[in-house]
């Protein structure tokens, strides 16, 4: 008798223990439901129209379709095989040098007997305050061919002629990746320093009496530990990289002789300058997304495996 | 030798501090420099700002641009710290298979390059009559992949039987939220709020797209605009981009402990 009441007892309270959790898991789904629905509608549904439009041509309403001539049409597109050859020389020379001075910079800040920590900090981390119209614009006035930089130059003998600093591709490309590395680096130191703090501080004072040099501290210690935030750091600046408008758009317009055009720069230009084209700009976007794809499942894969 | 080593360190932090910093001091300090003192690479401040800023506030609508700025940065911090946070939370504590399936696909649409989805969202919001607006502004970065993954991760460290806690004492789920969870969770709040207010305030790409009458310009429009010009003024396109650096500059200062906590918080 007892046993069947303490049984019949269990029963009630699983059932409304089960009840509780649908309640509170039906619950769960409000907080998540708003998010979920403007990322379909913002994200995902604009990406399948994007897909439709690549298939089609025309402007406006009267869309007609024209199968794969829109891909078909990148490969024999200079401008965009030069906006591709750029975005790659950005990603391939920015990311890596960025990625490894903010580690760098990032490794010596988290010195704990280092004096004025705070202040070297702020200093790095500043330039991410500023909006990227902001310093692209300053940087083409620095290195104007009446700018500053060749003003100091001259001044200080270095040079005895103002160089043409935007004039020529390389220096115009190596401005935008200075620019860059400026802009971004401390945003990255941040992330580092931020997991190099959880790492236990004695871990280093251990190695030093074990007498392992900084360069072996640092590669048998501090690498192993910041690996999943290279990884994550490495996702996004090539994301940011393959992204790329404002600095071409402002600093350079895409030139000397589309020299400096980014990919989203030219797509731009397709989708809203000149003659809009819609479909093929929308090709070009979802030759980009598939770059991002496929750069981000590399990264994930070689992460994965170190 | 190893004070040697020690000081070369301070001198080489010095040195990267002091061209991190250059380029914004030479922003600020042409602000109070005529164009031609600009040019000839003058680096100590001078006493034109007033003039420079008449000048700019004659040829621009600044407080306009200003405004515009403000009230889009605003709008979208504020709505986007609230949808994200409460997906973020909700992900996490109430986790289970479909969720994390659901938070999976989401995690996906990071890798959407803005670029690609650009003209469908120009359509849809050219149709439904948000150009110009607001609301048109805001509405495709309200909810962010990386915000909702920064709320999430923070919440790993939120002790889950204070919630448990709250339930006995009959606290309802939304409001073990909004009165438990929230206060708790500040710095968090804090350094998403920075990230948000920043991007939204410096972005250029989709405001320049659905921004198509003068009244609804941007502040980066604005200071982008003042480089079509045949001669540059530099002095008051110094002052233009001052203004438009300030406002991110001085929120940085101000949040700047809870903002290395709050990015701490969510890389663990």
């Amino acid at each position: 008798m007892r046993l069947i009441c303490y049984t019949k007892y269990k029963m009630k309270t699983a059932k409304h223990n089960r009840s509780l959790n649908n309640r509170i898991n039906f619950q769960g789904w409000l907080f998540v439901i708003p998010a979920t629905i403007l990322i379909c509608c913002m994200s995902f549904y604009p990406m399948i129209r994007a897909l439709i439009l690549s298939f089609q041509k025309g402007v406006g309403s009267n869309m007609s379709w024209t199968g794969a001539d829109n891909y078909a049409r990148l490969f024999h597109d200079k401008v965009f095989i030069q906006a591709l050859t750029n975005t790659s020389i950005y990603l391939i020379l920015q990311v890596p040098v960025m990625i490894i001075w903010a580690l760098v910079l990032a490794t010596m800040l988290n010195d704990k007997n280092l004096k004025f920590k705070g202040f070297f900090r702020t200093a790095i981390f500043l330039p991410c305050t500023v909006s990227l119209v902001a310093y692209a614009i300053i940087f083409r006035s620095m290195f104007s061919v009446d700018g500053f930089v060749n003003a100091f130059l001259l001044n200080t003998g270095i040079l005895n002629t103002r160089v043409n600093w935007l004039g020529s591709a390389i220096g115009a490309r190596s401005v935008i990746i200075i620019g860059m590395i400026w802009r971004w680096t401390g945003f990255n130191m941040i992330l580092f320093l931020a997991a190099l703090q959880n790492v236990d501080y004695s871990v280093y004072e251990a190695a030093k009496i074990d007498g392992a040099s900084a360069i072996k501290q640092f590669f048998s210690i501090t690498l192993p530990l910041v690996k999943p935030t290279i990884l994550f750091t490495a996702i996004m600046s090539t994301n940011g990289a393959l992204q790329l408008f404002d600095e071409s758009f402002v600093l350079t317009n895409g030139g000397p002789a589309n020299a400096t055009i980014t990919l989203t720069h030219y797509i731009y230009r397709v989708s809203f300058q000149n003659s809009p084209n819609f479909g093929y700009a929308a090709a070009m976007s979802y030759f980009v997304l598939a770059l991002v794809a496929i750069l981000a499942i590399i990264q994930m894969k070689v992460g994965d495996k170190r | 030798m190893k004070r040697l080593k020690a000081s070369f360190k301070y001198i080489f932090l010095t040195l990267i501090s002091i061209l991190s910093i250059f380029p914004l001091y030479w922003m600020a300090v042409s602000s109070t420099n005529t164009s031609t003192d600009v040019i000839s690479g003058k680096l100590l401040p001078g006493v034109n700002f007033i003039n420079n800023w008449r000048n700019l506030i004659i040829s621009q609508d600044v407080f306009q641009a200003f405004t515009n700025s403000a009230k889009n940065a605003i709008c979208l911090t504020f709505i986007s710290l609230l949808v994200c946070s409460l997906a973020g939370y909700g992900f996490e504590v109430y986790h289970d298979k479909k969720k994390d399936i659901v938070m999976f696909f989401l995690l996906l649409s990071m890798m959407v390059p803005f670029v690609a989805i650009l003209i469908p969202l120009f359509q849809m919001f050219a149709k439904a009559g948000f150009l110009n607006s607001t609301i048109g502004f805001i509405l495709p970065t309200i909810s962010t992949p990386f915000l909702i993954m920064m709320f999430r991760q923070s919440t790993r460290s939120f002790p889950h039987d204070i919630i448990e806690a709250a339930r006995i004492d009959g606290f309802s789920e939304m409001r073990i939220f909004t009165r438990v969870y929230i206060p708790t969770m500040k710095s968090t709040y804090l350094a998403a709020m920075t990230i948000t207010f920043m991007n939204a305030w410096n972005s250029y790409l989709w405001p320049k797209v659905i921004m198509m009458t003068n009244k609804s310009v941007t502040i980066p429009m604005l200071v982008a605009n003042l480089l079509s010009g045949y001669v540059i003024d530099y002095g008051l396109l110094n002052v233009a981009i001052l203004i438009c650096t300030l406002p991110t500059v001085i929120i940085f200062f101000f949040l700047q402990k809870s903002f290395t906590e709050g990015v701490a918080g969510s890389v663990k």
